[in-house]
């Protein structure tokens, strides 16, 4: 019963972030900004939803399923890969789009302009 | 080169191993079969990858690193991102923001250690890392609500930008 509450409890927290990421990608104003909204949130709210995944796998493997337990691991394995793969793609983005002459919209200060990297 | 192909050959056995899990009755998770075919395919790996293991620095095969890197990440980390994760929720509903780019100066030494800062940055709170100059260290950060007084300096305080993260992965990887 309370396992079941907080899978459920995860998928809306994960739910409800990754729907703020989309809003911020409609809203903010220039790429730089639209990238926080989207690392982020898609980020935090793809932990909950694996989150989830993971205690529905367990439950079932610890039900005796053992066919369960792949969907638990391999969910922890592509855990990871979020984790690592999705702020260094943001970076990517934003690095190119620097290098490419996108100026941050309504930027107070930008350091990088000043310096010219190789 | 012996050593890398091994270390090679145990991670990827290790990941076999997990990647398996629930498979068998042996210690009420692994099949036999699959150990044999792990370790076939895992030494297979090693020979076939080890040599793109490059460098001399064996200090993060130090199980210590390893515990520090998962209390880093459960701890200071996860808070952060949660924070993060509100601030942006903030930003994207009420549309305040005051962005820039600021130069910080984390004084970290290898690659690995700034990588991590890079990603920490890209995740927690209102700050995304857009470039590196590779010879200083130097990070820029693009910076959603920048602090009233901090685009004046040249070299920002990092304290501002991404609070004792630098302290932390300093630790941990160096």
């Amino acid at each position: 019963m309370i396992p079941e509450c907080v899978i459920y409890l995860f998928l809306g927290i994960g739910l409800f972030f990754n729907f703020m990421g989309s809003i911020g990608l409609m809203r903010m104003p220039d790429i730089y900004t639209r990238l926080h909204a989207a690392t982020k949130c898609t980020t935090f709210g793809s932990i909950f939803t694996s989150l989830a995944v993971i205690i529905y796998g367990i439950l079932w493997w610890y039900d005796g399923h053992s066919s369960y337990a792949p969907l638990a691991t391999h969910t922890i394995v592509a855990l990871a890969a979020i984790l690592v793969t999705n702020p260094t793609g943001a970076h990517a983005i934003a690095r190119a789009s620097h290098r490419a002459g996108v100026k941050p919209e309504r930027a107070v200060v930008d350091r990088l302009e000043e310096v010219k990297l190789p | 080169m012996i050593g890398a192909i091994i270390l090679t050959s145990v991670l990827a056995f290790l990941a076999w191993l997990f990647m398996t899990m629930g498979s068998g009755n042996l210690l009420y998770l692994w099949d036999l079969k699959e150990i044999y075919a792990g370790i076939f395919f895992s030494v297979v790996t090693g020979v076939v990858a080890g040599r793109f293991v490059k460098g001399k620095d064996w200090r993060m095969l130090n199980p210590a690193r390893w515990f520090l890197f998962a209390a880093y990440l459960i701890g200071p980390f996860f808070i952060a991102m949660a924070k993060a994760n509100f601030d942006v929720a903030y930003r994207v509903i009420t549309g305040k923001i005051r962005p820039g780019i600021v130069r910080i100066r984390p004084n970290l030494k290898t690659d690995l250690g700034i990588t991590m800062l890079a990603n920490s940055i890209t995740l927690t709170p209102g700050t995304l890392s857009v470039d590196v100059d590779e010879n200083s260290g130097d990070l820029f950060v693009h910076w959603i609500n920048v602090k009233n007084g901090a685009e004046e300096k040249d070299i920002c305080d990092y304290k501002l930008v991404c609070g004792k993260f630098p302290d932390w992965i300093r630790r941990i990887a160096e």
